[in-house]
């Protein structure tokens, strides 16, 4: 064991670049993160369905081997609504993965009063939120857009040139629409995980925020027999653009723009809401 | 010294060997929550190595230090830490200071190297240095057995060690204490202020104390600020103090007095005698070791000598009374 001397030294060395700070963050918060096993071994359940897709991909491209257990070779159709499924598949999985690991990034901090410390140092509020939702914001894309494009070029090794230049935009669909979900996702939850303060509540709430969302929506189109009961409904608003970006065929009231720009305003309020909350120490006028 | 409200002239009292630029420089700073004045109108230049804030509870010393440190923005006047302004140069004033806020402030489910390294990170450190240090002020402070204990599980003793070890972890220029001794027993707070004196004596850190323990306040520092309602009621400076109440000495004598005292009165001093006692002013140039001089030229016996000393708590009351 190292042995210290019961001294104080003053420090001249180098310091890390300002812009680097948030990184402490985010590798403290992810650290702490993954100490859960439960939360490591769902982390792991989350790259199943990817593995799936990676098997369907090669069945696809294996006539002979479909031929051998005697299914038709058209049997997996490689397409957009391919990767429609895919997101949603994957798009489920990181909203029960934000339920779990988000309220824990901001409600531990603001519980014990930590804020003062960070704020206290030359770390502002900006990098403060940027290093939580970066936790959020690169695990999350760790299980929907970053397999999402590694799938998309094993399909696209298989196929050939032509394919690839004609379904690209399906990569740009799949980064796109990931985004845009993981942003709404990682606002709500650290917006509610700021506001509510207690962990086990604040997953609660993200899981009820979605879920009574589209009941919600349904009994406000019921009562007023209109279809823009929708808007308060995230997971309905995603899926109508996803809808849109992977040009699939289904029904939808809502088309993609409007839901985009709804969604915009549910991120805008949310980080408004984590901005309040998000200080030092809270005035109370 | 002051009179209450009244601003604290950069002249006034310096303290011996200061430094050019005011470590807090106050300028008709107002702070206000909603309809209410937090801090009214505060001027004042702070040059100390070590500055008490005093006053009751809800005087406004908490809110001018998070004032300082840029939680609150003031909404008139202004305020300089090291001579930089608080509104534009917040960034540089956060990276020299060390602050030790008052609440409970932690990670609970963080042992206390970890806890430390981060904060020192935050505060620019590389990675390795921000451990290394971690360890060195963890064991500076008196939690090196303690160390890789999760923070939820510290006594409240023990979470105030780990606020001061993160405070000092990134060597600041400043270290800001809010009420460091607050709810420590006797022999924790013995430890808490040895350990403040250190290193004040240290001459690394210069050191805002925030109390409103007039103990912790005299044991520590050397200049104090009295607020009262958001106002400054009094500034002292207490070396400045100490160093005038010498002049007043009360002396008991065994012997005949007479020659005694006329000899002292030659000497300039002035003179009040009861039975064996007199109490004097001793003039300028006249220092104790003169009296003794007399003494045994005169035959005169000195059983005891007092020095009239105003305790903190004299001139704390004396600015709440005013």
């Amino acid at each position: 064991m190292a042995v210290y001397r019961r001294n104080y030294r003053p420090y001249s060395g180098t310091l890390t670049p300002p812009w680097s700070r948030f990184l402490v963050l985010f590798r403290y918060s992810r650290r702490n993160l993954f100490r859960s096993k439960i939360q490591t071994g769902f982390f792991v359940l989350c790259f199943f369905y990817p593995l799936a897709c990676l098997v369907m991909i090669y069945l696809a491209h294996s006539a002979s081997f479909l031929a051998k257990l005697g299914l038709p070779s058209q049997l997996i159709s490689i397409d957009n609504m391919f990767f429609f499924r895919y997101m949603s598949v994957q798009g489920a999985l990181a909203f029960l993965m934000t339920a779990f690991a988000g309220p824990g990034l901001i409600s531990p901090d603001l519980a014990n009063g930590a804020l003062p410390l960070y704020f206290c140092r030359p770390f502002s509020r900006a990098e403060y939120v940027l290093g939580k939702s970066s936790v959020l914001g690169i695990l999350l894309s760790q299980i929907t857009w970053v397999p999402g494009v590694i799938l998309f070029t094993i399909q696209a090794s298989f196929a050939g040139t032509t394919w690839t230049w004609d379904n690209l935009w399906i990569a740009g669909s799949l980064v796109v629409g990931s985004l845009i979900w993981i942003a709404i996702l990682s606002l709500l939850a650290m917006a509610l995980s700021a506001w509510v303060k207690w962990r086990i509540v604040a997953g609660a709430s993200l899981l009820a925020l979605m879920f009574f969302g589209a009941g919600f929506a349904q009994a406000i189109n019921a009562v007023m027999h209109t279809d823009s009961g929708h808007f308060v409904d995230v997971a309905y608003l995603t899926a109508a653009v996803w809808i849109g970006l992977f040009k699939v065929d289904a029904e939808n009231s809502i088309t993609a723009f409007p839901a985009l720009i709804a969604l915009l305003v549910y991120c805008s309020i949310c980080l408004w809401l984590l901005m309040r909350k998000v200080r030092a120490y809270e005035v109370i006028r | 010294m002051t009179q209450p409200g009244a601003p604290v002239s950069e002249s006034e009292n310096p303290p011996t060997g200061a430094p050019s630029v005011p470590l807090i420089e106050l300028k008709g700073l107002t702070v206000r929550f909603g309809n209410r004045d937090i801090l009214f109108n505060l001027t004042a230049s702070l040059r100390g190595r070590a500055i008490g804030l005093l006053g009751p509870n809800g005087a406004g010393k908490s809110t001018l230090i998070n004032t300082l440190l840029g939680f609150y923005k003031p909404i008139s006047g202004s305020a300089r830490v090291f001579g930089q302004d608080i509104t534009n140069n917040l960034r540089n004033i956060r990276s020299l200071v060390g602050y030790m806020p008052e609440n409970d402030a932690f990670i609970s489910k963080m042992n206390a190297v970890s806890f430390v390294q981060m904060m020192g990170e935050l505060s620019g450190l590389p990675s390795k240095v921000a451990l290394e240090r971690a360890h060195e002020a963890l064991f500076y402070v008196g939690l090196a057995e303690a160390r890789y204990r999760q923070l939820g599980t510290y006594s409240l003793g023990m979470k105030q060690l780990a606020k001061l070890a993160q405070a000092i972890v990134h060597a600041p220029k400043l270290l800001i204490l809010d009420e460091p001794t607050n709810g420590l027993d006797p022999s924790a707070r013995q430890r808490m202020v040895r350990m403040i004196r250190e290193i004040r004596d240290s001459k690394e850190m210069r050191i805002v104390l925030c109390s409103h323990l007039l103990r912790d306040v005299e044991d520590t520092c050397d200049e104090v600020l009295i607020l009262k309602q958001g106002q400054i009621a009094h500034y002292s400076n207490l070396d400045e103090e100490r160093r005038a109440n010498k002049r007043f000495v009360e002396l008991e004598i065994y012997g005949a007095n007479g020659d005694f005292t006329a000899a002292i009165e030659k000497m300039g001093c002035e003179c009040a005698v009861t039975a064996n006692r007199i109490k004097m002013v001793l003039a300028d140039g006249i220092e104790t070791r003169d009296i003794f001089r007399i003494a045994a030229e005169q035959q005169v016996r000195i059983r005891r000598l007092n020095f009239r000393r105003d305790t903190l708590e004299d001139i704390f009351l004396k600015a709440m009374e005013s």
